[in-house]
């Protein structure tokens, strides 16, 4: 990385000279600097809405850039070691499917783990591939789902060996790696593509002795929310390629579902926040993983509660942990996480990422400061001391290991029927069941619905869980695909 | 030329003391930090340009954030000081030759540096053998404590900056644990007047309430703070102030006192109504 020319910021330099320009806008959007909305400008500022500007010569086009985007995404690259870095406005959601999509057509095979986003298995249901479920490891006693084993993905590679790509999550939600390097040699040796979620892994790129990022292990894609730990707004990402694809076949495949009014707002602090972590990023993540190191320690002290770090690491399906990922195993105190989450949120102001049947996740990122991790620390000792229960009859199970009986698109696209979930055992689903967060889904289109999974989605709502995925606004029913 | 020193007690509010010295400025860790000297207030200190204690007036607060849960149990031994860097708290607190232990807590180093050389008015007492200094995290500190102290006293900034986690449900509900059976918990419980100030004494009220089963609110005339209506709350395990005060027993300990006196403590637990209202509504 070429230091010098990181402390530009080509795209925030054009919007400033740009603002001193005043322009007189006779094009969208239609608030003109914020003029037509003055509400909503007295809200949120009017610096803010004054580059709240559409494409333009000064300003490039997302679509189809040649200057200061295209520059901006060169330095960004360099950032990030890879050969190219779109920036994306639509969410690390699109710039997972636009990694698919860029790989997979109609009836292609994807090798992937089966505790991946719902954004991958959509990207399915558009594209119309196939996926070939690795089963992840499980932590019984955690009761979460783990990263790849070499084994596994090797028993893929054998029995489906004209995949086309593997897909890997680095890290998943709970910080967990995968081999990725290992996973990377394997399958370009059997000519596929590897496609890396980096939703929760931004930092592995600028932070020290952080897991290893997909573009120094190799990987073919990298999809990269810099707005979750990199500091920029909500919904920006980057999607990184490498040598083995070409930058105007994964544009193309990016402006099939990509807004053609991007946002300059999401852009400049996807520009900002690059700037930042290339000049800064070393000194922000070690304060990142000290700050979250302390906190496993003062949780850990409590007792009862469970935060675990890299002592989970067996070579195998925890190739590696991310120490900046605070989670924390609560059932030993008799409360399912979800719980947890809820009580600091009503009864402590503290808002975390989420919870789970058996473990909370707390980001801890570019912004935290010392002084908040102490409430939440001693937030959960409070709530040891006030709500713990005895833990039977708490569930145990988190990970279930699907029955894909038809691909997502078939089965999405099939004939259909809504029947009560309590009643759905041994049919095929025709949509998603999932807790929200995290976003993985129970039930995904295609696979068959088993008593296993129904209890644990009724277990799942007893306990206040966010659920969602199926047309049903109350997931009372579920739509089951016609045999 | 004159020099002014002004704190905005709202947007729309402003109070101004003529300074006739600039004495120290620094940043801390956690805050900047400076010290004045006025003719009408005498040395004066500052966070953040927020008024904290000056030689005229800190009688006042430090004489009744101590003197009244002391009066209603004489018998108290093992005391918790958070915040409190000035050490005028622990000086009062010192008087009381039957006090045993006082621990005090305060995150920033610094405060109690610059105090110990600016205004040994209140930190005089900072080193009795009593009193063990800890600079850390009030809140940190009290969670690893159960069933220890007689006294809490929470002699805090404001709720923002570092005086926040000072203000919560879990520092409250760590307090009570720390707290022996008839442990009693006063704190600095800012003023009922200006809407910003009045907001955060509702939320420390609401908070504390859910704890202990006795909670009370007393006030006193601080002309240095925002409208000088300034409130502190006492909550108690067993100990009623109003009921359990007593006045023999604190008036034959024969302390002088410039404002406390047993009288003011039976009637400073009387509340205007719209200070009533205030608590009352505190639970909506």
């Amino acid at each position: 990385m070429d230091l010098f020319s990181q402390e530009k910021a080509p795209i925030y330099e054009a919007l400033q000279k740009f603002k001193a320009m005043r322009v007189v806008p006779f094009d969208v959007p239609g608030h003109k600097r914020g003029k037509g909305n003055p509400e909503l400008t007295e809200f949120l500022g009017e610096k803010c809405l004054a580059v709240d500007v559409n494409a333009m010569k000064p300003l490039d086009n997302l679509g189809h850039p040649v200057s200061v985007i295209k520059e901006a995404e060169e330095l960004a690259a360099d950032a990030f070691g890879a050969r190219h870095a779109f920036f994306m406005v639509n969410g690390t959601t699109q710039a997972v499917q636009a990694m698919i999509m860029s790989v997979c057509k109609r009836g292609d095979k994807i090798i992937m783990p089966r505790n991946v986003h719902k954004s991958a298995i959509n990207a399915l249901i558009i594209c119309g591939a196939i996926p070939v479920y690795v089963n992840p490891g499980v932590n019984k006693e955690l009761g979460i789902p783990l990263g790849m084993s070499i084994s596994e993905v090797k028993k893929a590679i054998a029995a489906n060996p004209d995949a086309k790509a593997i897909f890997v999550n680095n890290p998943t939600y709970y910080g967990i790696c995968s081999d990725l390097k290992t996973i990377t040699e394997l399958a370009h040796r059997h000519n596929m593509y590897v496609l890396a979620d980096e939703a929760h892994g931004t930092h592995f790129y600028f932070g020290e002795d952080m897991p290893v990022s997909a573009m120094a292990a190799g990987a073919d894609m990298a999809a990269v929310s810099m707005h979750k730990t990199g500091g920029s707004l909500s919904q920006s990402s980057f999607l990184l390629i490498s040598n083995r694809l070409s930058t105007g076949h994964v544009r193309q495949i990016i402006n099939l579902t990509q807004t053609t009014s991007g946002s300059y707002l999401l852009l400049t602090s996807l520009d900002i926040s690059r700037r930042n972590l290339a000049l800064e990023g070393k000194s922000i993540f070690a304060k990142v993983t000290s700050l979250a190191n302390y906190a496993r320690e003062e949780i850990n002290k409590i007792g009862g509660y469970y935060a675990f770090s890299t002592e989970l690491i067996d070579e195998d399906t925890v190739f590696d942990f991310d120490r900046t990922k605070l989670s924390v195993h609560t059932r030993a105190i008799g409360l399912a996480g979800v719980e947890v989450y809820d009580i600091l949120r009503d009864d402590y102001d503290i808002q975390i990422e989420f919870g789970d049947i058996g473990n909370i996740l707390a980001i801890i990122s570019v912004g935290d400061r010392a002084l908040a991790l102490e409430r939440l620390v001693s937030s959960l000792s409070e709530i040891k001391r006030l709500h713990s229960k005895d833990k039977t009859g708490m569930f145990d199970h988190e990970y279930i290991n699907p029955e894909v009986v038809m691909a997502p698109q078939q089965a999405f696209y099939a004939g259909q029927y809504p029947v009560a979930i309590r009643d759905s055992a041994g049919y095929i689903s025709g949509e998603f069941v999932m807790a929200y967060p995290p976003g993985i889904p129970i039930l995904a289109p295609g696979e068959r619905i088993t008593k296993e999974i129904i209890d644990y989605i009724v277990f799942a709502k007893a306990k206040g869980s966010f659920l969602t995925g199926t047309e049903d606004m109350y997931v009372e029913n579920i739509r089951i695909v016609e045999e | 030329m004159e020099l002014w020193y002004t704190e905005e007690h709202t947007d729309n509010v402003r109070f101004s003391i003529k300074v006739d010295e600039h004495l120290y400025t620094g940043q801390s860790e956690f805050q900047r930090i400076d010290v004045f000297k006025a003719k009408e207030f005498g040395t004066f200190f500052t966070l953040d340009g927020l008024m904290m204690v000056t030689e005229k007036d800190e009688f006042i607060y430090h004489d009744m954030i101590v003197h009244v849960p002391m009066a209603t149990n004489p018998k108290i031994k093992n005391v918790l000081v958070i915040g409190a860097g000035d050490g005028g708290t622990v000086r009062e607190l010192t008087r009381y030759a039957t006090i045993e232990k006082i621990d005090m807590v305060e995150i920033d180093r610094m405060v109690v540096d610059v105090c110990r050389r600016y205004l040994p008015q209140t930190a005089c007492k900072l080193d009795d053998p009593r009193v063990q200094l800890f600079f850390e995290d009030g809140l940190k500190f009290v969670r690893s404590k159960e069933n220890t102290y007689d006294l809490i006293i929470v002699d805090s900034t404001d709720p923002f900056g570092p005086g926040e986690g000072l203000f919560t449900k879990e520092f409250y509900g760590n307090c009570y644990k720390a707290l022996k059976e008839d442990g009693i918990l006063v704190n600095q419980h800012e003023s009922p007047y200006y809407e910003s100030y009045a907001k955060s004494m509702q939320r420390a009220h609401k908070r504390i309430k859910e704890f202990f089963p006795i909670c009370r609110v007393y006030q006193a005339h601080i002309p240095t703070y925002p409208s000088g209506h300034w409130l502190f709350g006492f909550a108690s395990k067993k100990y009623d102030p109003l009921t359990d005060i007593d006045e023999r027993a604190w008036n034959s300990l024969g302390l002088q006192t410039k404002y406390y006196n047993t009288e003011i403590h039976k009637g400073c637990f009387a509340l205007p109504n719209y200070v009533k209202e205030l608590l009352v509504r505190a639970g909506e």
